[in-house]
């Protein structure tokens, strides 16, 4: 009797869990998967093969595109890190009681400001009519306003400053949990500043850096406005050709083989990146 | 003391660094917010004067953002979504926290790893997959049935299921975490004391997960509502405000409306934030 209530509520808790991932995350991508094999022949009529994967080889525009969007998102994920370290630990261990809640909320606060808003913030700063351009005209800095927007190291700042806070959080939670006395004792045992950063800080912090690394990773390689809005049309973003197969083409065969390659190029990093350090999904993404 | 000049020298670095960036995490949002007060007609230097036409104005051409019938229905479609996708997620995220701390039973592990994954797959490849899924199924029921199946077209109802999809994952790690800090005990003893299960559950447990609940429910509500990678592929006649603000940006330029906009929601979205944290850290709500 007991044991079956109990085995009632667990098959009624499972219900929803299996529901929400069976019908919206793995049938779904099954059903990308199938269709990304499928090769249109004649109108309505497809065929099964691997050409819509053939032609992502043979045109190296795609693939170009592909490698560009992993290579600046591995970048920008190491930009984050390097600079978001530095105020995750500041924040953490050095600031005092009242001011480390102060900092903790104005990253916090800001956090769920969308792309979009944060993308048309640069651009009114940089375009050639911009903030900065007039400003630096108006102090005879520069004698003709300049165009900082569509380029690639705009594309890079504005995908560093829309990720970053997403590595600053957990990090501050994982350097929270670290007790001082660790720090102490590896500078009384004769280790210098840089040594214990190291040996010390960067080991216990390894499962917030490696969570925030796959959360950063993964939105920069899947973003679509910043680099659209920043880089311009040119910016060559791996979206951005999903984007066009499924919507200006129509071409919705090839658009889901594309999705799956990004997907699939994605996950292989996230995994080598996980060997790497030794981690596993379950003990850094879900802890932050 | 040589040691020690050097030490304050580098706090003193280490702090220009933190005020910096913390300019930096500013200066954009400012940029965005503050030109909607400009009495201009473009979002750019030099400034004209204050104004709060581009919030209130009635007429072309500074029809102001509280005039503008289309911002306010995307603005509605995004606050229909945002709720429906906030109360789905909490739910299924709460089912999920019992399950996974209190259940018991084979490849737990596996099925916590499957949670936590539609964290990590790009937004994009949610929505196509989606989609896709959800135009077989029409086209079959179509093709077979003569049957029409309007919700499964790009709709709002897909922009809810798309956006859920990886909402639950976040409202359930949040309600995860807050129930793992939870005395068993607690129910032990109402148990004891003759209250049925459903009494404890209602009077004691649900209690005591109310805080991350509605926390987790703003937060998904957020993220709801400025999404975009995903809602750009299964979004329908009804476009909720992040994609009706895209196309004025593509189509129009900008204009000094989107940044009232922009203004409204960095003002909207920093207050629930800050609401969200502020009901978490309180340990007894």
């Amino acid at each position: 009797m007991q044991s079956d209530i109990k085995r009632l509520s667990l098959i009624l808790l499972f219900a929803p869990f299996a529901l929400w991932i069976a019908l919206l995350i793995i049938l779904p991508h099954m059903g990308m998967v199938v269709l990304s094999l499928r090769e249109k022949v004649a109108p309505r009529v497809y065929e099964f093969g691997f050409g819509n994967y053939i032609d992502f080889i043979n045109e190296p525009i795609y693939w170009n595109t592909l490698l560009r969007t992993g290579s600046m998102s591995i970048l920008v994920t190491f930009l984050a890190l390097l600079i978001g370290f530095p105020i995750a630990y500041y924040i953490a261990k050095i600031a005092g009681k009242r001011s480390r809640g102060a900092l903790f909320l104005l990253c916090l606060i800001p956090l769920w400001v969308s792309d979009l808003i944060r993308a048309f913030g640069w651009i009114l700063l940089l375009r050639e009519t911009g903030v900065i351009s007039s400003f630096l005209t108006d102090i005879g800095l520069i004698k003709q306003p300049i165009e900082f927007l569509y380029n690639d190291i705009t594309v890079i700042i504005g995908l560093v400053y829309t990720v970053i806070l997403f590595m600053i959080v957990p990090l501050v939670s994982t350097l929270d949990g670290m007790d001082n006395a660790m720090i102490e004792a590896g500078y009384n045992l004769g280790g210098n500043g840089f040594t214990v950063l190291r040996r010390i800080i960067v080991p216990y912090a390894m499962p917030g850096i490696v969570s925030g690394c796959i959360v950063v990773f993964m939105m920069t390689a899947g973003s679509y406005l910043t680099p659209i809005l920043l880089g311009g049309k040119n910016s060559s973003w791996f979206t951005e050709q999903i984007y066009d197969q499924f919507i200006t083409r129509f071409n919705w065969e090839s658009g889901a083989a594309f999705g799956f390659l990004l997907l699939a190029f994605t996950s292989v990093v996230v995994w080598i990146g996980l060997r790497l350090t030794g981690q596993t999904l379950a003990n850094t993404v879900a802890k932050s | 003391m040589a040691s020690s000049t050097k030490n304050r020298a580098f706090l003193l670095g280490y702090r220009a660094y933190i005020a910096a960036f913390f300019i930096f995490l500013a200066a954009p949002l400012v940029a965005a917010g503050s030109f909607a007060f400009n009495d201009s007609l473009f979002p750019a230097l030099p400034w004209q004067g204050f104004t709060l036409d581009w919030f209130f104005n009635d007429s072309e051409p500074k029809l102001g953002m509280f005039h503008d019938r289309r911002l306010l229905r995307g603005l509605y479609y995004s606050g229909v979504i945002g709720v429906m996708v906030a109360l789905l997620s909490v739910f299924v995220g709460t089912t999920n926290a019992f399950l996974f701390v209190r259940g018991n039973f084979p490849a737990k592990n596996f099925f916590y790893i499957l949670m936590i994954l539609p964290l990590v797959i790009p937004g994009v490849i949610l929505g196509i997959s989606i989609l896709v899924m959800a135009s077989n199924i029409a086209n079959g029921v179509e093709d077979r049935f003569n049957l029409e199946l309007e919700f499964l077209r790009p709709g709002i109802l897909l922009v809810v299921f798309g956006q859920f999809s990886f909402v639950t994952t976040i409202t359930s790690l949040v309600i995860t975490a807050r129930l793992k800090k939870f005395d068993t005990s607690l129910e032990e003893a109402a148990l004891n004391l003759g209250a049925s299960r459903a009494q404890v559950l209602r009077t004691v447990t649900l209690p005591f997960l109310r805080p991350a609940m509605i926390a987790a429910g703003i937060v998904a509500f957020l993220v709801s509502f400025e999404n975009f990678n995903t809602t750009l592929f299964l979004v329908g006649s009804e476009s909720p405000l992040t994609i009706t603000m895209y196309d004025r940006m593509a189509k129009v330029g900008s204009t000094p409306v989107l940044n009232a906009v922009s203004f409204f929601l960095i003002v909207g979205s920093g207050l629930l934030a800050l609401i969200s944290v502020v009901i978490q850290r309180d340990p007894k709500s």
